[in-house]
């Protein structure tokens, strides 16, 4: 177990390796120069090419890429060019958002969509499965950002019940949680449904009838502990997406996350801000991954975590 | 008068004494390509203590039979059309699905087929074995554990105390079955009914399996429907045979006198067909053919088609069972030609 953990974990930092050169060189093939846009349209390419040189643009990429990596390795990426302090920092601030949006969703998701699923399970083609089944269809198939816009102009434009942008108090993560948490509770209920189904024509679902449980005791525990492997992986793939930040919700609820401030450093060419985002999602990712292959192992005691 | 009923014109074995009396049993399963008739009049008894062994090709029947019993037919496809089980007074047809399963779970217990897909592989054996008495009894879970490891030691596992936290892959074939007989004599039911107990096995387990049923038998009394498609598994310890063919019972009475002198060609058929020791270089006869579709049964008789003693009478007329002339009162078959069956062995 400890062994198999330090072993993805050296596998993790190959793979951060990875997403830090990769994206090195996407950022340097994108045709701006983030010395000109800092300097302003007024500037005289003297003072341009001075402020390039001051942010070390005009040494050779194979020494810019030696000194990123270095310095990534002691978790210093530089300074943001727009704001002056470290890009860290920025991150710093903003990742508590996103972290703290990423929970209420997932937890809003699972607390609805499962008893959702088991409801619809449990009465496979009547009229409450129906209705769960088609309903989900229908939010799975509308895209994010329209759900948004559509809560935004009903509840803060019309009724003027929350607010429309920023964190500004609890309210202001009510409307991004549920936008958020609608597609996940989509999947999961449809998954959760389609696992119990799978199940219950298994051999231990018999038995436990043959124990005289009842059609809920049958399902909690003994059927959802053996359908919750594909359920925990895609809540492992959805968390780990969106403490990534979500990035649309976010900017059309212009809420602090880092989604939000991945998209601004692409704008304003923030090089230095945009490298340490991607890695720090890049790291998120591979850890939520890391948890929910140990996860796997705590529910299924079939998974032997050696390989 | 101890006259045994089997299908719908005999007469009735003195119901007093049967534990469970099953009476002319149909059971349907609507499948899209139309509906199966399972079970077409089936009609035994078991009483206290006794073994009943209920044996047939796969789908023949007698698993289903089974599942009738305990409320376990697969919904919505499968349903009692017809016919009644009586246990212990009670028509269990009568009842909501969830009275029988609660009543199932502490008078009527059930050993299925394969025992890895049985076990829940995702709870600790000892969970498993203790939830009878934590779910039924309301005990607590020390004093179910305490129950469970006395169970797991009774029916045989070595080292009980530390493999109660194992999971059922960690077990071998036979162990898990004695996890399943422990589970399922937990609440010492009445009747313990074994769905092909020892198919899944190696026939050396399959002897230790059928000898710890036979034990905890003795032990507790409880009557025994041991449901197979080996005759050889269930010779020693099965008081009475009911064949199945085709979701009917063709032949039923004492194991013995039904092995010795089968009064229905298709279970001497099945009898011919076994392997013997004695004959090892020798042929084994099989019986030609194969099972009919329940969708499309034959007219007259369902074995017609296989069988060798078949006349035009066969292909028309359903034979009932009866007793055949010379045979004792308990013995029955359903053949219009048991007397010359008998004759020709």
């Amino acid at each position: 177990m400890l062994g198999y953990v330090v072993r993805r974990l050296l596998l993790a930092i190959f793979v951060l390796w990875g997403v830090a050169t990769v994206v090195f060189i996407i950022v340097r093939m994108v045709p701006a120069d983030p010395a000109l846009l800092i300097a302003g349209q007024t500037a005289t390419p003297e003072q341009v090419a001075s402020l390039r040189q001051q942010m070390g643009l005009d040494r050779p990429l194979t020494a810019q890429y030696v000194q990123y990596l270095g310095q990534a390795v002691t978790g210093d990426f530089g300074n943001s060019y727009t704001h002056n302090v470290p890009a860290v920092y920025l991150i710093g601030q903003v990742l508590p958002n996103t972290a703290l949006l990423a929970v209420l969703a997932c937890t809003l998701a699972i607390v609805v969509s499962i008893p959702l699923g088991v409801l619809a399970a449990l009465q496979v083609n009547r009229i409450g499965d129906r209705l769960v089944t088609t309903v989900s269809l229908i939010i799975q198939a509308l895209p994010g950002f329209w759900i948004g816009v559509v809560m935004l102009l009903v509840f803060s434009r019309s009724l003027k019940w929350l607010p429309s942008a920023g964190l500004v108090g609890a309210q202001s993560l009510i409307l991004p949680t549920i936008v958020l948490a609608l597609p996940f509770i989509a999947i999961l209920t449809r998954l959760t449904r389609s696992g119990l189904i799978e199940v219950n024509g298994e051999g231990y679902i018999n038995t436990a009838r043959a124990k005289g449980l009842g059609e809920l005791t049958v399902v909690f525990p003994h059927a959802i502990r053996n359908a919750l492997i594909p359920i925990v992986t895609v809540i492992g793939l959805q968390f780990g997406t969106l403490l990534g930040g979500a990035v649309v919700t976010e900017t059309v609820f212009s809420f602090p996350g880092i989604g939000k401030l991945l998209v601004s450093s692409i704008q304003l060419r923030d090089y230095n801000v945009l490298q340490a985002s991607v890695l720090v999602i890049a790291a998120t990712f591979v850890i939520v991954n890391l948890l929910v292959d140990l996860l796997y192992a705590y529910i299924d005691p079939r998974v032997r975590l050696s390989k | 008068m101890a006259e045994m009923r089997i299908g719908s014109d005999a007469v009735t074995r003195s119901a007093a004494a049967s534990l469970l009396s099953v009476r002319d049993l149909q059971v349907e399963f609507t499948t899209a390509a139309g509906v199966a008739r399972a079970l077409d009049g089936v009609s035994f008894d078991v009483s206290p203590g006794e073994t009943l062994a209920i044996l047939g090709e796969s789908g023949s029947g007698k698993s289903v039979t089974g599942q009738a019993v305990m409320a376990l037919l697969p919904k919505p496809a499968g349903s009692i059309v017809g016919g009644s089980i009586v246990y212990d007074g009670l028509d269990l047809t009568a009842r909501p699905v969830k009275d029988v399963r609660k009543l199932c779970a502490t008078e009527i217990a059930m050993v299925f087929q394969d025992p890895l897909s049985s076990l829940n592989p995702v709870f600790q054996v000892g969970y498993q074995v203790a939830e009878p008495f934590r779910r039924r009894l309301g005990m607590g879970k020390r004093e179910a554990w305490g129950k469970a490891l006395e169970l797991l030691k009774r029916v045989g596992i070595p080292d009980a105390e530390t493999r109660i936290g194992d999971y059922p892959h960690q077990f071998s074939g036979g162990q898990r079955q004695r996890i399943m007989i422990a589970m399922a004599i937990a609440l010492e039911p009445r009747l313990l009914i074994a769905d092909e107990p020892t198919t899944a096995l190696d026939v050396t387990v399959q002897k230790q399996i059928i000898a710890l049923l036979a034990d905890l038998q003795a032990e507790t009394g409880m009557a025994m429907i041991l449901i197979s498609h080996d005759l050889g598994v269930v010779a020693q310890v099965a008081e009475r045979a009911a064949i199945m063919y085709a979701g009917r019972i063709v032949e039923t009475g004492p194991i013995r006198e039904v092995y010795d002198r089968p009064a229905h060609p298709y279970t001497r058929g099945l009898l011919d067909s076994i392997p013997s020791a004695a004959e090892i270089g020798g042929r084994l006869t099989p019986i030609v053919g194969s099972p009919p579709n329940l969708l499309a049964l034959p007219s007259g008789c369902s074995f017609n088609p296989r069988c060798p003693f078949a006349t035009d009478r066969c292909r028309t007329k359903v034979p009932a069972l009866r007793q055949p002339a010379s045979r004792g009162s308990d013995h029955a078959a359903g053949c219009h030609y048991s007397e010359e069956v008998l004759a020709d062995a």
